[in-house]
């Protein structure tokens, strides 16, 4: 496959799963300032920004209405939902003969819209609506991505760029999260404790995923257990980290090349972070630099894929 | 006394007309007393018997169709939603067999002359020195290219993919207006067209028997394959495009995604050694035959345009060292320059000692002091056109135009008398369109698709251009054309 193509396979899927990811935070941040908590629209404004990777441009200025609306319409700023359909968008649209007809009407529709003025009318009248819809149209091109599509090497590209994308998104989230989850120590009666750690699920969509795990009894070890360490929710940065072995591993099965060692021994290393740690563990030392660490994993494994399928050197290929 | 059911029928096909003019142009559908001509007829019935609510429910059908294929043309200059439908006509335009066959002949060996004259001018220069065609005209041709002279070309085929464009006359003959030899375009709407066409109306379809074209992108295939360089039996073939924002990019995915290749921009290749590769996943991967859809200009910034980002550097080193296939050659815009174009009659008769079958406009060489004098007498009644442009760029055309352009024209041709040559305007012919919910007549032309590989190869029929506004003779999709399904039928 051509490097380009993987290149912007990757994008593609990366920019829909970053999308994904604000709207379900924007969604629960709105949903929690419904409740009078005593913390400030502001202050959960700022935790919204900053688990979305610091966004710039984006600071509080009083107005929620019209952040919610730059965050979700400006198609200038690179952390808004728009911004990202687009560029998912013109990524597919440089790779038309590789994609299914089906993937790129779905994808299309999405785009027209986010444009559209039906769009701006449901931001006034229902923003949950918008959202919801949003986010409909994303699960729907990957339902179709996965039924339309060869599931060979461009497939997996997709799956990497998702996956990487995807756990990269959690770590920055829990890692803004860590701090005030176990800040309360003595038992918190007044439900608002409950709400935040429902939303913080809901942000990855898990609350009922972990319900099923663990019952409703909800406490912050767990949740972080569950966020982290589960293997079988999708959501869970050890799911995805497991989904990125796989995808690399395909890769090289159908291209029979090998990846190099540094590609490998780095999922590795981040794989054995997860697989053969116990919540205990990591809670009794520095759970904000463990956090940390897997961020950083995360950027040398995209860095890594670059170096090897996408931006490599001549003189490396042809010695090989 | 009732009418009997052929009379009602023939009442009913008067009405289908209204006040559709008649005039001295030749009108595809209806002879110059009105009566529809032999092959239309079942068309003209099909309509006449239709509903006005059933014809337009099937034009909306059709519409949506074209938009969901996403079957679109790239406009320039816009920032957002860059893509637009590209226009066409309900009607198919009808051929029959005996025109076809003339156009077959006429083509191939129309091609076969210009594939000599282009390896006869890059090697030994015969027509040259036997004076059939001016040195001086074939050298200040600015698509002549020096780098190609004796240069060895695969199977010695220079023009692999072809789009002639065709007029017909008021008197029925079909002339060539012009041949595109470089990079011609618009054969993906060719065939969306015909599936449309198929889905819209396929009783009719049925019933007028009609030659298939559903072959093009395989012919074009094998083509490619059978040009690739020697011993390399798997050649990887790829198609080069200059990028999304070209406006043909629809057309180029479209034929990349039929043929089953891989669509390449500049970016993806490398050169080492003399050798194309294109960057994969999996590594550097060999390339032996590319499909150029990208002007010599802009195909390798080492030997043409130094600023060309869109090619690769090196390819054409490759290229002449045989280690690659590009097609077309480069330098084959020498052979379509409308001043050399003018010469092709005389090419036919020199390299193949045979009339030509399809006539050329009348063409006034502008560099011949008494052709240009009359033409400057006469700017207000002929067509002038420049002899290095195509897609309706360039052009003056008299009866339309005003004092101002005439003077600023007469003036550039002063200045420059080779890069102009002028032809009578022409009335040509009109096929009938659905405008609205009545049917006017449009002015069309006809670019069939000549593939050339181990031998000529035409898939019957092509891409009819219609000047969809009224009274317009400009065809050109960028200049507000249209198109129209052709069908050759096979009786």
């Amino acid at each position: 496959m051509l490097s380009r193509v993987a290149d912007s396979l990757y994008w593609m899927s990366r920019y829909l799963e970053r999308a994904e990811n604000t709207v379900r935070q924007l969604d629960v941040t709105m949903g929690l300032m419904l409740d009078t908590s005593g913390t400030s629209a502001e202050t959960r404004w700022q935790r919204l920004i900053a688990s979305l990777g610091k966004a710039s441009r984006m600071e509080w200025n009083g107005d929620l209405d019209a952040m919610a609306r730059t965050l979700i319409f400006d198609s200038l700023n690179p952390a808004a939902v728009t911004f990202c359909i687009n560029g998912a968008r013109e990524n597919a649209r440089q790779v038309r003969e590789e994609i299914s007809s089906e993937q790129w009407q779905r994808l299309n529709r999405l785009f027209h819209q986010m444009h559209s003025q039906h769009a701006q009318a449901q931001f006034r009248s229902s923003i949950n609506d918008l959202l919801a819809s949003v986010v409909d149209g994303i699960h729907l091109f990957k339902g179709v991505s996965d039924t339309t599509m060869i599931h060979g090497q461009g497939w997996q590209f997709i799956r990497l760029g998702r996956y990487l994308e995807r756990s990269y998104a959690t770590a920055t989230l829990l890692e803004v999260y860590q701090p005030e989850l176990f800040q309360v120590q003595e038992q918190d009666n007044s439900g608002y404790q409950y709400l935040e750690l429902v939303g913080l699920l809901r942000c990855c969509t898990s609350f009922e995923a972990y319900c099923q795990v663990y019952t409703a009894d909800l406490s912050s070890d767990r949740i972080l257990e569950f966020l982290l360490l589960n293997r079988d929710f999708p959501h869970a940065i050890r799911y995805c980290v497991d989904g990125i072995r796989d995808a690399i591993e395909s890769i090289q099965r159908s291209g029979g090349r090998r990846p190099p060692e540094e590609l490998t021994s780095g999922i590795g290393r981040l794989h054995a972070m997860l697989g053969y740690t116990t919540i205990g563990e990591i809670l009794a030392g520095d759970t904000g630099a463990f956090l940390h660490t897997i961020r950083e994993q995360c950027m040398r494994i995209h860095e890594l894929i670059y170096r090897y399928y996408v931006h490599y050197s001549i003189q490396s290929a042809l010695a090989i | 006394m009732n009418a009997g059911p052929t009379e009602k029928l023939a009442v009913e096909v008067d009405s289908l007309f209204g006040d559709y003019p008649l005039d001295q142009a030749f009108d595809e559908m209806r002879e110059a007393n009105g009566d529809v001509r032999p092959h239309y007829r079942a068309l003209a019935e099909t309509l006449a018997r239709l509903p006005q609510e059933e014809l337009q429910r099937r034009k909306q059908s059709a519409d949506l169709s074209f938009l969901t294929q996403g079957i679109t043309f790239t406009v320039y200059g816009r920032d957002e939603g860059t893509e637009r439908i590209f226009p066409y006509d309900l009607l198919p335009r009808l051929i029959t067999a005996q025109e076809w066959d003339r156009i077959e002949r006429g083509l191939t060996q129309r091609i076969t002359a210009l594939n000599l004259f282009l390896r006869d001018v890059y090697s030994d220069a015969k027509i040259l020195s036997d004076r059939v065609i001016p040195r001086e005209l074939v050298y200040s041709c600015k698509h002549y290219r020096r780098q190609m002279r004796g240069l060895q070309v695969p199977r010695n085929v220079y023009i692999a993919v072809v789009g002639s464009d065709l007029l017909r006359l008021n008197t029925g003959e079909y002339v060539v207006l012009e041949d595109n030899l470089r990079v011609p375009s618009g054969v993906s709407y060719m065939l969306t067209n015909r599936r449309v066409m198929k889905r819209t109306f396929p009783q009719l379809f049925h019933s007028y028997g009609v030659r298939p074209i559903e072959h093009y992108a395989q012919l074009l295939l094998a083509t490619l394959r059978s040009l690739a360089p020697e011993g390399r039996p798997e050649p990887n073939i790829v198609l080069l495009t200059p990028g999304v924002f070209n406006s043909a990019y629809f057309e180029h995915t479209y034929l990349a995604r039929q043929m089953g290749i891989d669509l390449v921009e500049g970016r993806d290749l490398v050169t080492h050694d003399n050798i194309v590769y294109m960057r994969t996943t999996d590594g550097l991967k060999r390339v032996d035959v590319i499909y150029r859809r990208v002007d010599d200009d802009f195909s390798d910034p080492l030997v043409f345009r130094a600023d060309s980002s869109l090619g690769c550097g090196g390819l054409f080193n490759a290229y002449r060292a045989g280690n690659v296939t590009v097609t077309n050659a480069f330098g084959t815009g020498l052979a379509d320059d409308k001043a050399v174009y003018a010469y092709v009659p005389d090419m036919i008769r020199y390299y193949l000692n045979e009339d030509p079958i399809l006539p050329n406009v009348k063409t006034f060489l502008l560099s011949e002091e008494k052709q240009r004098k009359h033409v400057l007498a006469n700017l207000d009644k002929l067509v002038v056109k420049a002899v290095g442009e195509s897609g309706g760029y360039g052009m003056l055309i008299g009866p339309h135009s005003t004092a101002m352009q005439r003077e600023e024209f007469a003036r550039q041709i002063e200045a420059n008398p080779r890069n102009y040559i002028a032809q009578p305007t022409l009335d040509f012919s009109r096929a009938p369109c659905l405008i609205g919910n009545h049917l006017e007549p449009r002015h069309v032309d006809l670019r069939p698709y000549i593939l050339f590989g181990e031998k000529v190869n035409i898939v019957p029929g092509g891409l009819t251009r219609v000047a969809l506004e009224k009274g317009s003779l400009v065809v050109n999709s960028s200049q507000g054309g249209g198109s129209k399904d052709t069908w050759v039928l096979e009786q």
